[in-house]
């Protein structure tokens, strides 16, 4: 079910029920391009569209978007992408204690699942990554570091997530990539958009 | 043409309307804070929509041309003064090269955008010229010695100056020439700067009880002086929640008025960060919006519910 929250004159917000329902309802907004639309912000159980009030109005896409066909089992939309992962986190070995894992076996349940980005924010290029197995259900950090390197690659909840520039932050960092997930040269600078599929892969450096 | 920075006051950055579109890889709209005040300064010179412009916080601003350049302050009542003469609120400008363009402290308002025929042109960043403050995306914040480029004059004249061809000449006083009337525009001057602020109430009203928005809608709040271009803090009475759950991180818009645990409302400007963990009781219209940005601290705001 979608339901419409009213977000001034210039959006409206779509909830829905969980996250497949926002990721589902979001790849069919992208690909129905409607006129007027000009942004859309996927979350954790809705979809913000924003409009240029001069082409259309928030009730005109109410009714367009409450006919979209909306198919909630291809979520994941936008190809795959694979990070290669050095599991040397400092918080490697607390994730381990906290779920009753060995440092062996967290590396292999992240590098088991198969997560995709739902949705973005914090900075830019930092995509929220679900999919991942429960059992790496951890709190964020009690007191958050002041610098976390790009790079990071973290847990908090039951979401995974890569740090794309030096930031603050209090996710529990379990390893680090040499990828880079925000480049200004690329067309595209974040590499995890919503609907990317991304598989870690463990190395050695 | 070049315009070279002199003097940049307490805060001058660069802002066009901003780079929507982007969300998905976590990039904010940024863009000018006064949305009306900026488009109005680049119609007035004659630039196409979109031009980049100056955005200068309490004046203090100090530039010069290489070339003659037609210019107008546009968002306060600051003026422009050239080589020390004052010229009119909103009047455009014909500058000759080398003339010092200073921005005056304004009385009123916070926010003046000084536009130039032909616009900013620094390399835009994801399609815009915006320094966004929150995310660190776009040109670097203009420093003294800074030289800018200015972009090619536009081939339609300016609406505002029907005398420019004949002005724009060098003048052979040294003060400038005036082209123009002021605020030719001036349809959204300073309104009744004590009118409250109108909004819609939503898209997380019901989060609050019934007590919270009537208090929203009739008390006064004082905009606190931590306030910045990513959200206005406003003092002054709590704002209940009724639901107390914590909220999963949403999109949220400029002129979200976003209600954290402590019930001190923030107003979210230009600047605001994608999405949002505290419920947002109502969001502003464009035009309140508009007015929030010129705002200073110690300011009193009230809100009221806008006609349909």
């Amino acid at each position: 079910m979608t339901s419409f929250l009213r977000c001034g004159r210039e959006a409206l917000l779509a909830e829905v029920d969980d996250l497949d329902a926002a990721l589902a309802l979001y790849a069919a907004l992208r690909s129905a391009a409607l006129p007027g639309v000009v942004d859309l912000v996927p979350a954790a159980r809705t979809v913000l569209i924003k409009i240029d009030p001069a082409v259309t109005s928030p009730a005109a896409v109410r009714e367009a978007v409450a006919v979209l066909p909306v198919d909630t089992r291809h979520r994941a939309t936008g190809g795959t992408v694979e990070i290669p992962v050095r599991y040397d986190g400092p918080d490697l070995v607390e994730v381990a204690e906290r779920t009753g894992l060995s440092p062996d076996q967290v590396v292999a349940l992240h590098t088991g699942a198969r997560w995709t980005v739902a949705f973005a924010g914090f900075v830019p290029g930092f995509g929220y990554l679900t999919g991942g197995d429960p059992r790496l259900d951890v709190p964020r950090r009690d007191s958050p570091r002041t610098r976390i390197p790009a790079g990071s690659v973290a847990l908090a909840g039951r979401f995974s997530g890569v740090y794309p520039s030096d930031s603050p932050g209090g996710w529990q960092l379990i390893g680090s990539t040499t990828q880079r997930m925000w480049d200004l040269d690329r067309p595209e600078p974040a590499l995890l958009v919503p609907g990317v599929e991304v598989i870690f892969k463990a190395v050695d450096r | 043409m070049t315009m070279t920075i002199l003097r940049t006051g307490p805060l001058t950055v660069i802002k066009d309307e901003g780079r929507p579109g982007h969300a998905g890889q976590g990039v904010a709209p940024s863009g000018a804070v006064d949305r009306g005040a900026y488009a109005r300064a680049n119609a007035l010179v004659g630039n196409p929509r979109g031009a980049a412009a100056l955005e200068c916080t309490l004046g203090g601003l100090r530039v010069r041309f290489d070339e003659p350049a037609t210019v107008v302050l546009t968002g306060t009542d600051a003026v422009l003064t050239v080589d020390g003469t004052r010229t009119a609120v909103e009047e455009v400008v014909s500058v000759p090269a080398g003339a010092e363009v200073a921005v005056t402290m304004p009385r009123r308002g916070l926010r003046s955008y000084l536009a130039v025929r032909g616009g900013l042109a620094v390399p835009p960043v994801l399609g815009s010229r915006s320094t966004d403050r929150l995310a660190g995306i776009g040109p670097p914040k203009p420093a003294a010695g800074d030289t800018l480029p200015i972009g090619p004059s536009p081939a339609a004249p300016s609406p505002a100056s029907p005398s420019l061809t004949a002005s724009s000449a060098p003048s052979a006083s040294p003060a400038a020439s005036s082209a123009g009337s002021p605020s030719a525009e001036g349809v959204d001057g300073p309104a009744d700067p004590d009118a409250p602020l109108e909004v819609d109430l939503g898209p997380r009203a019901g989060w609050f009880t019934a007590a919270a928005i009537e208090t929203l809608l009739s008390a006064e709040f004082t905009v606190s002086p931590s306030s910045d271009s990513v959200g206005l803090r406003l003092d002054g009475p709590v704002l209940a929640r009724a639901r107390t759950e914590e909220l999963p991180s949403e999109g949220v818009v400029r002129g979200s008025v976003q209600v954290p645990p402590d019930g001190h409302p923030i107003v979210f400007q230009a600047d605001h960060p994608v999405t949002g963990g505290y419920p947002v009781i109502a969001v502003l219209t464009p035009a309140a919006a508009d007015r929030a940005a010129q705002a200073r601290p110690g300011a009193r705001l009230r809100f009221v519910v806008a006609p349909e």
